[in-house]
């Protein structure tokens, strides 16, 4: 009786070293411009090639601008590391979809989009939200520069096992409840460090529900509550959304495929080490108030009042609060909100662009808002082009910007100003996430769209 | 490639009693676009330790004369969000050879571990001793034994085991890496097959 976790990581074990980690096979390595020059370095010192070159994937997406993409980088650093970028993947042919490519965008949307990402494979890459990959059935977690280095030299990387844990969402959401609202909501129930050291495991009827868009965000997240990853079991609309995809298997091999991917579930009677159930109808449209994404609540509901804080964490509860500029015990709605960015590993997918857009159609952007939207890559800008989804976004007052990275985490161009509030479809509001001193709220493109038209939280 | 070597130690700590300290703050992304390792120090908790007009702010720990050593002992959760390994090349740079904290981030553990950077977790309760040692004395001494993975506060004689695993253990004594290990391996990973 095992666990789906427990198969893809055992079938992947090269070795078990006694009281210590287990080499494990990687099948999928996905690497970009910040967390790899260091480890190509790395080999360069050691006098070692890249072990399987075919097996790595790379893109350009955290430094980029998301305007003016045909010129230079302004940046001389950013251009810098996206040009050894390109220079390592030349000397040690891997593949790279780079700047302007058009299977260039951000890691975790265009590995998914281009059937890289199958069920029941390893996958890492340096950056957190790897986990998004685990929405198709897969073990796939964000590594450090280290062991970006381990994977190129020997496609192993060693890793002690994680607990595993089931999420139960059982129920039916109402309708303007998004995926995005679906894993606030985990979160603020378990706390941003509630799943540290278990993979997650999604299951119940309104995770079954979702897109496969939808489950990339859930999965997405799953880093934000600590664990090391989170993955759904494939089922029809895992195997409907690779069908054809360019890197996917075609046609009869397609079909092999499907039956073996058919197995990836957990058993039957699969113990996990932690189990948790919610409820879909308890949850709404969320926000974040504060810090760190576990500080979200319904936009209905007020922040929380100091008294039901325990006291251990009453320093960081204050210290988030005057840092947003928020009150305990008081409602978010009605506050001015200036900037607005939808796009983001976590909702930068046509789904969320079709969300924004079906709802900002016909109206008019408020006057007091910056809005960036950001498709999450090149064929999902195409499609929202072809689908006069950006027609729409400009008659309303808005413009679609080039795919990256982008407001996610003030690497780039892309910086929400000091003490400014920005109602953010990405992943985190950490302090100074999206700019030295701005103010990320989290929220879901639905959200994001009503208040990029209101001017404030609605 | 080999390492610095990890010896046991005594030193002073410096506390920094905030919870669920994230990579943002250890290191803010702007740094990120070096292509080396070396430097990041500098910028460990950039924009807490400067304001805006990039003056020191004499109000956060680092700043702040009468603490120093190669402990950092930190609140709970620490080292949670990205995956940026830079965030442990920061603190290793700063001069920390060991973070003691209540509760670490996985990834940033692994990170740690992977840089001859040893994270302690030891009891909340435990934890709350250390801070309430060093703020009566700043120059209180503890105790580092990587060897009996043990933590001591010698002002109290109070002491704690930490949890590490024999593999890391063996590693950090001896300074080698994961990776001379994979490179050892590598005939038997080439034979290597996925069966489901
Ligand atoms: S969009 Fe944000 S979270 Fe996703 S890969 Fe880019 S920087 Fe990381």
């Amino acid at each position: 009786m095992k666990t789906l976790f427990d198969k893809i990581w055992d079938s992947h074990v090269v070795k078990k070293i006694a009281d210590g980690p287990s080499v494990l096979f990687i099948d999928r390595h996905f690497i970009h411009e910040v967390t790899s020059p260091q480890a190509f370095d790395g080999l360069q010192h050691r006098g070692i090639e890249v072990f399987r070159p075919d097996l790595t994937t790379a893109t350009a997406d955290h430094n980029v601008p998301t305007q003016n993409q045909h010129l230079p980088i302004k940046d001389e650093m950013s251009r810098l590391q996206v040009a050894k970028l390109t220079e390592n993947c030349q000397t040690h042919g891997i593949e790279l979809f780079g700047l302007g490519h058009e299977y260039n965008g951000i890691v975790h949307v265009i590995g998914p989009e281009l059937g890289i990402t199958q069920p029941g494979m390893t996958i890492v890459c340096g950056d957190s939200h790897t986990s998004t990959h685990g929405a198709f059935g897969c073990v796939a977690f964000g590594i450090g520069t280290s062991e970006v280095e381990m994977v190129l030299a020997s496609q192993c990387i060693m890793q002690p096992k994680p607990k595993t844990m089931r999420i139960n969402v059982e129920g039916q959401v109402n309708s303007e409840v998004e995926a995005k609202d679906i894993i606030l909501y985990i979160i603020s129930k378990i706390s941003a460090s509630g799943g540290t050291g278990y993979f997650i495991e999604f299951a119940g009827s309104a995770i079954r529900s979702l897109s496969m868009e939808g489950r990339m965000t859930v999965c997405n997240m799953s880093i934000e509550m600590g664990a090391r990853g989170g993955l759904i079991a494939p089922d029809q609309t895992t195997f409907n959304y690779l069908k054809g995809k360019k890197f996917a298997p075609q046609e009869a091999d397609f079909e092999e495929a499907v039956k073996k991917w058919k197995n990836m579930v957990s058993d039957e009677n699969a113990k996990f080490d932690k189990e948790l159930f919610f409820d879909a109808t308890d949850i709404e449209s969320m926000i974040t108030f504060g810090t760190n994404p576990g500080m979200g609540i319904k936009i209905s509901e007020s922040v929380p009042a100091l008294k039901s804080i325990d006291n251990q964490s009453l320093p960081s509860f204050t210290k988030a609060l005057n840092y947003m500029n928020f009150e305990a015990g008081k409602s978010l709605s009605g506050t001015p909100v200036n900037y607005v960015f939808l796009g983001s590993c976590t909702n930068g997918r046509i789904e969320d662009l079709r969300t924004f857009a079906n709802y900002v159609k016909g109206k008019n952007k408020a006057e007091n808002v910056t809005a960036w939207i950001v498709p999450g890559s090149k064929q999902v800008e195409k499609q929202a082009i072809e689908e006069g989804l950006n027609k729409i976004l400009i008659e309303a007052g808005f413009e679609l910007r080039q795919p990256g990275c982008s407001a996610c985490l003030a690497m780039n161009e892309d910086k929400i100003p000091t003490g400014e509030y920005c109602v953010s479809t990405s992943n985190r509001n950490f302090e100074g996430r999206q700019g030295q001193g701005a103010k990320t709220l989290l929220a879901s493109p639905l959200t994001a769209a009503k208040v990029a038209i209101a001017g404030k939280i609605i | 490639m080999a390492r610095e070597k990890f010896n046991n130690f005594i030193d002073s700590a410096v506390p920094l009693q905030i919870e669920n300290v994230d990579t943002d703050q250890i290191i803010p992304a702007r740094f990120l676009k070096a292509t080396d390792r070396k430097g990041f120090g500098e910028n460990l908790f950039r924009d807490w330790r400067y304001k805006e007009n990039e003056n020191p702010n004499p109000d956060f720990v680092l700043n702040n004369k009468k603490f120093s050593g190669k402990i950092l002992v930190a609140g709970k959760n620490f080292g949670s969000g990205s995956s940026r390994e830079h965030a442990a090349w920061a603190i290793f740079d700063y001069g920390f050879r060991v973070v003691v904290s209540s509760f670490f981030a996985d990834i940033f553990k692994n990170n740690a571990l992977n840089n001859g950077l040893l994270p302690v977790q030891i009891t909340q309760k435990f934890e709350n001793e250390i801070f309430e040692t060093i703020y009566k004395n700043s120059k209180s001494q503890f105790e580092i034994n990587l060897v009996e993975q043990k933590f001591t506060n010698l002002e109290t004689g109070n002491f704690e085991y930490f949890q590490i695993n024999a593999y890391k253990k063996e590693c950090l004594l001896n300074g080698y890496d994961d990776i001379d290990y994979l490179i050892n391996m590598k005939a038997e990973i080439e034979k290597f097959q996925v069966i489901y």
